[in-house]
């Protein structure tokens, strides 16, 4: 959600019972627009929050003018101070998929994985059990990044690819109709496409190189993985992803006021098909 | 007086550009008569430059050079938007104002169209009449003004192409945008101004064709791009966005928009927005609940005893927690829940909590009866379930031939209303201002199937549950199961708050596995916050603990089995259930108002999480515990008061993923016997050692005749 209308962002989206207490509420509203300045983004996002045990991180992220630009992401424990993550990576995201449970807090708290690996001592192979530790900061950047590329979404229409290139935050957007906003194929994966690549001519000729440039929801895997949900009597429509519970994306249709918030214990819920 | 009007508004103009609605820019230039405009310089150059053909033209001196003159200032002011396309526009109607009626010229034809195409306009024109009355009297039709800006080309190109432009003319229906049409003509006029004074009919064809061009009628949509350029600069003029290079693509996408937008009217669908006002209108309902009764006499005893719960308070406590719903949708639960109490006679009530489901949510209240007006749906429940048991004997009788060994594991039974996990009445509803709706109590069975399965809400009560073991009843009851789970597991309160009724204590059978009654203790002082925070020994249970047979207090089930002459049905119900040894030991869980600090750990994951709301302003804060076993349970303690709260999608939390129990062994169908027992079959030594063996003992038997059977003994194996 932006973080500009944090409140009435909140306002939408606290149907599914996560909010922020006051006194983050607040000094949200104070840190994120410093950020903003040190930082030199052109918009920030407040993305959400990820319960430990131990505590909460406070996840924020910047965007540059394009959009589309690999996002920053940084994190805060008391909502004031603000540290960056590094950019997730393939190893980061390897090394972490090792890792279950809940998270601490503690972004240097290490989780302790053993792993059986070959080694070769020149004619024998045997096993040999290494311990490898993990950063908690370092699945937390793996964590949010597989979110953003799962489940980051927003309304079709809502960005626009310009004759140049980069992708603009669309200004003329006035909110999906009711009806379209029922629908899973109005809404986008807040990422660079990978499906629309994949598909066929004929699927493409209708898409408007300006607004579809993104991939749509409606062939998500696993097929309802969205529950869409309208709420107020249909004056707001509320997706929450089934796959990573705890996000939350709203729309009021017809206004421009969409966004999404994570607020959960970062963890994929693999149980999804025995659950549908 | 035309003039000092137009000039005042034309300095406006230029003073901000910014400031001037294009209203009054078209006023001004197009009505702007007499080369008093403001830039001297230009006019100037004009008389000089003006082109020899046009002289042809009736035209006042003064409007002559000055046409010539924007043709000369066109190619400057064309990119900078304001002042010098006013000027370059200026011209064109008070020349045109003339003509209409100073000229007995071909063009004359072309001003008797005029009017019909100017009227679709009349609205644009109304912006602008005082000024153009005055200036031109003498034009009886306002829309003259407008299509004046067409006229300047029509003198241009001369007589041979009045006709042309007479056809032009018509299909310029909707053109509004003099100066646009001006700027774009001379724009290509002065692409060789002087050149063309030898040859002006061939520039002058020139315009004609690219106009013409631009006129064309799109097949598709019915637009030309003359129109549309024209409307767009209207709009962008209009509204004056920053950077308006950079979203004209979105301007031009808008207008087009805009001339579809209105004209479905009729084909709209009315019943869309239905929902809406639908629930608008109950909800209405229960904000007018107060006024409806005559309360005035009532409302001390309301005020006295009164079931409804402070749901607001407590959102507002939790919202300092970071949890809860809306300050408007709680406030909406709160009426409905008033409704609630109003309609039943209800004792104590509570906002439980919000389960969400795929389709709708279920917001859940919890709700104690007064004494004696339990509902009567117990009958309906002992019905269904001897319609089971009937159905299962019936099936017995039925299948003959091979007997099944199945026995139905005797049913443990429902605990009675108020006791144990039944001693709530939970109610549901999908929204506020939608009806409550009772959800059935709880059988054990539905307690032990449900924690072997894990399924998603649909948010429809009458849903089956489709899961694997099969759950006995749909989802009101899956509902109402995990709901006396999380109760169960989540429900906490500060030490001390509760305590056991001294009196009822002692008629409580030991057995029972410990007290079930508490009250509240009036003598409670609070604790700290800090203590609450610091040690979760200082958190309890109110809430019994339901045991793996899916009851609160233990039943043997082998008192019944006895009666029923079965005792192998025992077995087979704790083999089932896989957690108890072959005899029937009783299943004792931890006894009301256990600390909190004793609950099992999930693995290496602490049950409860607790957390000061605030570390800005401590002295103030509330101590705030989440429940780590079922996300989305929390509860909050102030030191004296308490309450807890559920949001979330009703499951449990586990470390591991779900994994569905296995199906039970399949039963034998025939017990084991050498008749269907596979064997090798023998080789061809065998074969032959068993021949000899025969042979040996023919003749043996030859000698004795005694011992044939034994052969056949030997086979069993």
């Amino acid at each position: 959600m932006d973080s500009e209308s944090l409140l009435l962002s909140l306002e939408l989206a606290s149907g599914s019972g996560q909010g922020l207490s006051p006194d983050r509420r607040a000094s949200l509203l104070t840190s994120l627009l410093l950020v903003k300045r040190d930082y030199r983004y052109d918009r920030i996002l407040f993305w959400g929050r990820i319960l430990g045990l131990v505590a909460d991180y406070y996840i924020a992220q910047g965007l540059t003018e394009d959009q589309l630009a690999p996002r920053k992401t940084l994190y805060s424990l008391n909502c004031m101070e603000w540290s960056l993550l590094p950019p997730a990576t393939e190893e980061m995201l390897l090394q972490t998929s090792v890792v279950s449970g809940r998270f601490m807090g503690d972004p240097s708290h290490e989780y302790e994985h053993t792993e059986l690996q070959k080694m070769n001592d020149g004619d024998k192979v045997f096993e040999e059990e290494v311990v490898i530790q993990i950063k908690e900061e370092t699945r937390l950047v793996s964590i949010i990044d597989q979110i953003d590329k799962a489940v980051a979404i927003i309304p079709r229409g809502a960005l626009f690819k310009t004759p140049f290139g980069p992708t603009h935050v669309n200004r003329t957007f006035e909110g999906l109709s009711l009806s379209e906003a029922k629908k899973l194929s109005s809404y986008f994966h807040f990422k660079e496409a990978v499906e629309l690549k994949n598909k066929t001519l004929l699927e493409k000729a209708d898409l408007d190189p300006s607004l579809d440039f993104m991939d749509s929801l409606e062939h998500d895997i696993p097929r309802g993985s969205w529950s869409v949900q309208m709420e107020r009597g249909n004056t707001l429509v509320v997706l929450r992803s089934l796959l990573w519970p705890g996000l939350t994306f709203y729309h009021a249709p017809c206004t421009k006021n969409y966004g999404y918030i994570y607020v959960g214990t970062g963890e994929k819920n693999i149980d999804l098909p025995f659950m549908l | 007086m035309e003039d000092s009007t137009s000039l005042k508004q034309e300095e406006e103009n230029q003073e901000g550009e910014t400031g001037g609605p294009w209203e009054e820019m078209t006023a001004a230039s197009s009505h702007d008569p007499e080369p008093k405009s403001p830039e001297p310089l230009e006019f100037k150059q004009r008389p000089e430059t003006g082109p020899q053909p046009r002289s042809s033209l009736p035209w006042s001196p003064q409007s002559r050079a000055r046409t010539p003159a924007d043709d000369l200032t066109a190619p400057g002011a064309l990119p900078v938007p304001a002042p010098p396309q006013e000027l370059s526009s200026s011209p064109p109607p008070l020349d045109l104002a003339r003509q209409d009626f100073a000229t007995p010229w071909p063009s004359d034809k072309t001003t008797s169209v005029i009017p019909e195409a100017g009227t679709p306009h009349s609205d644009r024109l109304e912006q602008t009449p005082d000024k153009e009355e005055s200036t031109h009297q003498t034009i009886q039709l306002e829309g003259k003004a407008f299509q004046q800006s067409q006229q300047p080309n029509l003198h241009l190109h001369g007589p041979g192409h009045v006709s042309y432009n007479k056809s032009e003319q018509k299909e310029l229906r909707f053109n509004i945008f003099q100066e646009e049409d001006a700027s774009s003509n001379y724009d290509l006029d002065q692409a060789e101004p002087e050149v063309s004074e030898a040859a002006p009919s061939m520039l002058e064809i020139a315009v004609q064709n690219a106009k013409a061009y631009l006129l064309k009628t799109s097949s598709k949509s019915g637009l030309n791009l003359y129109d549309h350029l024209s409307n767009l600069l209207t709009k962008i003029l209009d509204e004056r966005p920053e950077n308006a290079v950079e979203i004209i693509e979105n301007i031009s996408k808008d207008v087009k928009m805009a001339r579809f937008s209105k004209k479905l009217d009729t084909l709209q669908n009315k019943n869309e927005m239905l929902p809406t006002y639908e629930i608008a209108e109950k909800q209405k309902a229960l904000f007018l609940q107060g006024n409806l009764e005559g309360a005035d006499q009532d409302l001390e005893d309301e005020i006295a005893e009164n079931p409804l719960p402070n749901v607001m308070e407590s959102a507002f406590y939790f919202e300092q927690a970071g949890v809860g719903l809306g300050t408007d949708e709680t406030y909406r639960i709160f009426l409905a829940l008033k409704q609630l109490t109003d309609t039943h006679p209800i004792h104590r009530c509570r906002f439980w909590g919000k389960i969400l489901g795929l389709e709708i949510n279920y917001i859940v209240a919890e709700v104690e009866f007064r004494e004696g007006e339990d509902e009567e749906e117990v009958e309906e429940e002992d019905v269904a379930e001897e319609k089971d048991n009937g159905e299962s004997e019936a099936d017995e009788e039925d299948n003959e031939l091979p007997k099944s060994f199945y026995k139905v594991p005797q049913a443990v039974p429902k605990e009675e209303n108020r006791t144990g996990a039944n001693k709530y009445v939970y109610f549901v509803c999908s929204e506020p201002g939608r009806p409550w709706i009772k959800l059935p109590s709880v059988t054990p069975a539905q307690i032990v199937i449900a924690r072997k399965i894990k399924k998603f809400f649909t948010g429809r009560l009458d849903a089956p549950v489709v899961s694997y073991p099969p759950f006995p009843g749909n989802e009101s009851n899956y509902l109402r199961a995990q709901i006396a789970r999380i109760s169960a597991g989540t429900h906490v309160s500060p030490l001390g708050f509760y305590q056991f009724g001294e009196e009822e204590g002692e008629e409580e059978e030991e057995v029972e596995g410990g007290r079930e009654s508490f009250e509240e203790n009036s003598d409670f002082e609070g604790i700290p916050v800090t203590d609450l925070v610091e040690s979760l020994s200082n958190w309890v249970h109110h809430v019994q603990h339901i045991l793996p047979q899916g009851r609160c207090n233990w039943f043997n089930p082998t008192q019944k089995s006895e009666e029923e002459e079965e005792e192998e049905d025992d077995e087979k119900e704790e083999e089932e259930k896989g957690e108890e040894p072959d005899y029937v030991e009783q299943e004792v869980g931890p006894p009301l108002l256990t600390p909190i600090s004793e609950d099992l750990e999930i693995q290496t994951t602490p049950p409860w999480s607790t957390r000061l709301s605030s570390n800005l302003i401590p002295q103030y804060a509330i101590a705030v515990l989440r429940s780590n076993l079922w996300p989305g349970a929390y509860a909050f303690s102030n030191g004296k008061k308490f309450e807890n709260f559920y949001i979330g999608w009703g499951h449990k939390y586990s470390p591991h993923n779900y994994t569905p129990p296995v199906p039970p062994p399949v039963y034998q169908e025939y017990p084991s016997g050498p008749e269907i027992t596979e064997m090798d079959d023998p080789s061809v030594e065998e074969e032959q050692i068993f021949r000899a063996a025969q042979e040996a003992a023919a003749l043996a038997a030859e000698k004795n005749e005694e011992t044939e059977d034994e052969d056949e003994d030997d086979d069993d194996d």
